[in-house]
């Protein structure tokens, strides 16, 4: 049994926290200048060069990409073989995330209750947090910082197991043809594929974090993924809905079991500033 | 096209704007997201004047990130402005000429640009850093209680957008993805 004091754990996610909205991934980067290369709209070739000065800048400068720092998601891979000691590893999170944004400066967007009162709770905790008990002994922290813009463009529906493969299309370019320049394109659009219905909501999320020049392990899904987004790049959004080819970057699928009356469908759209750090411990 | 606009803006200068053109702004303007929208157009439903004259000033859309140590603001790319379509036509009527945010807008408040001689103005989401290099000072003029979403009086050099919607009811979000829909 490998003991873990919670403690150690503060100042990693505080770092993970300012990293992710400081440094954009290598992934974004050059998906970003391929599609440069294919893209038809002067505007939209003008976007893209902004972007990607901004990450520049963001990086040069210590500034956050973007002024929507995000809900700190938090994704949890705890081996079994770990004995957290030393305090609430829960609490621990919240203050890693609490320090970051602090000394980050990066902007506090919570609100405590969401619908009546909506009082900043000033820290930009509680983060969301996921847990999963996995073998070894290693405890593994990814934090995904989420945007509110994007977030808002996403939804889950249960679908009828009749609906097929033709009715998963349709309904996640439908999703994004409605969002339009809403979500801040180009995009990566998380898909998730089965389980339940709040199954189905994380798998999309967890999608997010695989890299943009990373294929999809199972062919009949690289295949599906591969559709869609030529499909979503034909809608003619563009880059922040000025028109063009480049309306997303990517399509994630993530697939899980599901029961035999269901096939629920989420799909989490996320912006181009598409931000996951990770540490393991 | 590109075009130099200082505020406050009058008919004149939006009149020669045509969607799709860059505009780069110097001079006032004015932030305001989703509940100080409420808030002002609460003042305004009674009567009572808000916190800063809207003639021919501009409202940004933005909740900007904290200034760090020797600068005046955080990161602050543009909202979406959707959330704030159920107020932006009582705030264009009350004088406001220029609304910067992005995504596309309610025809309620195409048709309010129309009527009032106002534009909006899309600024890139995401690209914080390049907007925040252009905003030289800023001040919280009203409702501190709101943290990033405050009233903050900026001065703004060469702060970069696209027009958007133009005062004749034109919309880059309808024209531009139509040529590249297949």
């Amino acid at each position: 049994m490998r003991e873990i004091d919670v403690k150690e754990i503060i100042p990693i996610v505080k770092k993970l926290c300012i990293d992710s909205n400081f440094y954009i991934g290598k992934d974004v980067i050059s998906k970003i200048k391929e599609f440069k290369t294919k893209e038809e709209s002067p505007i939209a070739i003008n976007v893209l060069n902004i972007l990607l000065k901004n990450y520049e800048l963001a990086e040069k400068e210590n500034m956050p990409i973007c002024q929507d720092t995000g809900v700190a998601v938090c994704f949890v891979e705890l081996g079994q073989n770990i004995h957290l000691v030393g305090g609430d590893f829960t609490e621990a999170i919240n203050e890693g995330v609490r320090q970051g944004y602090k000394e980050g400066y990066l902007r506090k967007s919570m609100v405590d209750d969401p619908v009546i009162k909506r009082i900043n709770t000033k820290d930009n905790t509680p983060a969301i947090i996921y847990t999963e008990i996995v073998p070894g002994d290693k405890l593994k922290i990814t934090v995904a910082p989420k945007g509110g813009g994007s977030e808002n463009m996403s939804e889950v529906k249960m679908m009828k197991p009749a609906d097929g493969i033709t009715g998963v299309m349709d309904f996640v370019v439908d999703r994004v043809a409605r969002s339009g320049g809403n979500p801040c394109p180009p995009i990566v659009v998380g898909v998730g594929l089965g389980g339940n219905f709040e199954q189905s909501a994380l798998l999309a999320k967890r999608s997010l974090l695989r890299s943009l020049t990373e294929k999809n392990p199972d062919q009949k899904w690289a295949e599906v993924e591969a559709e869609i987004l030529k499909r979503i790049n034909d809608l003619g959004i563009g880059p922040q809905g000025l028109g063009g080819r480049t309306t997303a970057l990517g399509v994630h699928i993530l697939s899980k079991p599901c029961h035999i009356a269901s096939m629920p469908v989420a799909v989490n759209i996320q912006c181009h500033a598409a931000r996951h750090k990770s540490a393991i411990i | 096209m590109e075009m130099d606009l200082t505020t406050p803006l009058k008919t004149d200068d939006l009149k020669d704007l045509k969607i799709g053109d860059q505009v780069f702004i110097t001079g006032t303007i004015y932030t305001a997201r989703d509940t100080a929208h409420k808030r002002l157009v609460e003042l305004l439903a009674n009567g009572d004047k808000i916190p800063f004259d809207p003639q021919g000033q501009i409202i940004y859309y933005v909740g900007p990130a904290p200034a760090p140590p020797g600068r005046p603001i955080g990161s602050a790319g543009p909202t979406t402005s959707y959330r704030m379509d159920p107020y932006a036509p009582e705030l264009l009527d009350a004088g406001i000429k220029a609304m910067i945010g992005k995504g596309p807008r309610d025809q309620s408040v195409i048709d309010s640009m129309i009527k009032n001689k106002a534009v909006y103005l899309a600024a890139v989401g995401g690209a914080a850093v390049v907007i925040a290099n252009s905003i030289k000072e800023s001040k919280i003029i009203a409702y501190e209680d709101l943290g990033p979403e405050a009233i903050r009086e900026m001065k703004v050099e060469n702060f970069p957008c696209i027009v958007a919607n133009d005062i004749y009811g034109n919309d880059i979000y309808r024209t531009e993805v139509e040529k590249y829909k297949r």
